[in-house]
């Protein structure tokens, strides 16, 4: 069971990418994109997870108490608005695809056209 | 490659790759029996030494915080590039439809009137939203939030009033120019609070401003101030890119699907 959520973070890279490869349609694929790229959240997470361990947040915490670990969740933030970032680009550039050629099917794209 | 071979390919590749993956994962420690040194010691000391309450807006904004100025600015450079690659392209600004008549007027493409429930419903969260957005913002080094998720928060509201009504409200109530400042602002305001450390505490980003009494509003130093920097960056990126979106997708819209 403590190697469980591992397993998740693999299973969801690979499903992602799954997503990626069979795609037909350039929005269905960022968002493939989103999941494979949460496979880290579950990874960095559970790297830094401790049984019992309270929150990072210490307001009205007896001193002493385990905590996880803040910087994998602080790491977890930057990959979070990475991510953003780099779907807000992908789908700018799948919207000026539907502009431009009428199809978001990476399919039905010829050579050079995308 | 055709569709079928290059699915079986995948398939035989994925495996051998989530094999590998997690022979490489058995070599960490099992889930929930941390052992890293770092994390405990900034639980420990993060609180005495900064005068904050989480530790992981201390590591975002203190002891990383050189990471997340270049966090900032992927982020600054994204909402660049986003409107640049949705920005009005020659023939569309000649057309008829500029900016005082962003509404569709042929009937067969104009969007569904949105009901009076979404209206009332949407209009009425609009407010505390944004004492929400706020809230995130202000309360960064005390509770779990910060810039990052406050802003977001915040760029939410004239989405919602958007959903209410059409671009044009969205337009009326989100002044271009002063949103365009407003992240240019934050993105210079983390900057600026790295160089002030620079001159005043002789390393970038140190925390020099007064550290504040522990569990205040005021907590932190210089970590309250790149909350708030960070959130009206983010705030306001968030909104450019919501308006450069919605604006190419009504021109698209306009030109019939096309």
């Amino acid at each position: 069971m403590s190697f469980f959520p591992y397993v998740v973070a693999v299973w969801l890279f690979v499903i992602g990418l799954y997503g990626i490869v069979t795609s037909r349609n350039f929005v269905h694929l960022v968002i493939c994109l989103a999941v494979l790229q949460s496979s880290t959240y579950v990874l960095l997470l559970s790297i830094g997870y401790r049984v019992g361990g309270t929150a990072p947040v210490f307001a009205g915490v007896r001193v002493g108490t385990p905590a996880v670990d803040p910087v994998v969740q602080a790491l977890m933030l930057t990959d979070i608005v990475v991510e953003a970032t780099v779907v807000a680009l992908l789908l700018a550039l799948a919207l000026q695809l539907q502009k431009h050629t009428n199809t978001l099917d990476p399919d039905k794209l010829k050579a050079l056209e995308g | 490659m055709k569709r079928s071979p290059r699915i079986v390919f995948f398939l035989l590749s994925v495996a051998g790759f989530a094999g590998v993956y997690l022979w490489g994962l058995t070599g960490l420690p099992a889930v929930g029996h941390y052992r890293g040194p770092y994390g405990d010691v900034l639980n420990q000391v993060a609180t005495y030494e900064r005068h904050v309450t989480d530790v992981v807006t201390a590591v975002n904004f203190d002891y990383r915080g050189f990471d997340t100025l270049g966090e900032e600015f992927i982020l600054f450079m994204s909402v660049v590039g986003g409107t640049v690659l949705l920005r009005r392209q020659r023939e569309e600004d000649k057309s008829e439809h500029r900016d005082q008549n962003l509404s569709d007027k042929s009937p067969e493409r104009q969007a569904p009137e949105p009901s009076d429930a979404t209206r009332v419903l949407t209009l009425a969260l609009v407010g505390p939203l944004v004492v929400f957005g706020l809230y995130i913002v202000a309360h960064g080094q005390l509770t779990p939030g910060g810039g990052f998720q406050g802003g977001v928060v915040l760029a939410t509201a004239p989405l919602l009033v958007y959903l209410a009504g059409d671009l044009k409200k969205f337009k009326q109530i989100t002044s271009h120019t002063l949103v365009e400042i407003g992240e240019a602002l934050g993105a210079f305001g983390y900057l600026a609070i790295g160089l002030a450390g620079l001159i005043l505490g002789g390393a970038y980003l140190r925390n020099v401003a007064a550290l504040g009494t522990t569990g205040t509003i005021t907590s932190g130093g210089t970590i309250a101030l790149i909350d708030l920097a960070t959130g009206l960056e983010v705030a306001a990126g968030f909104v450019l890119l919501l308006y450069a979106f919605l604006e190419q997708t009504l021109e698209i819209r306009l030109r019939g699907g096309k």
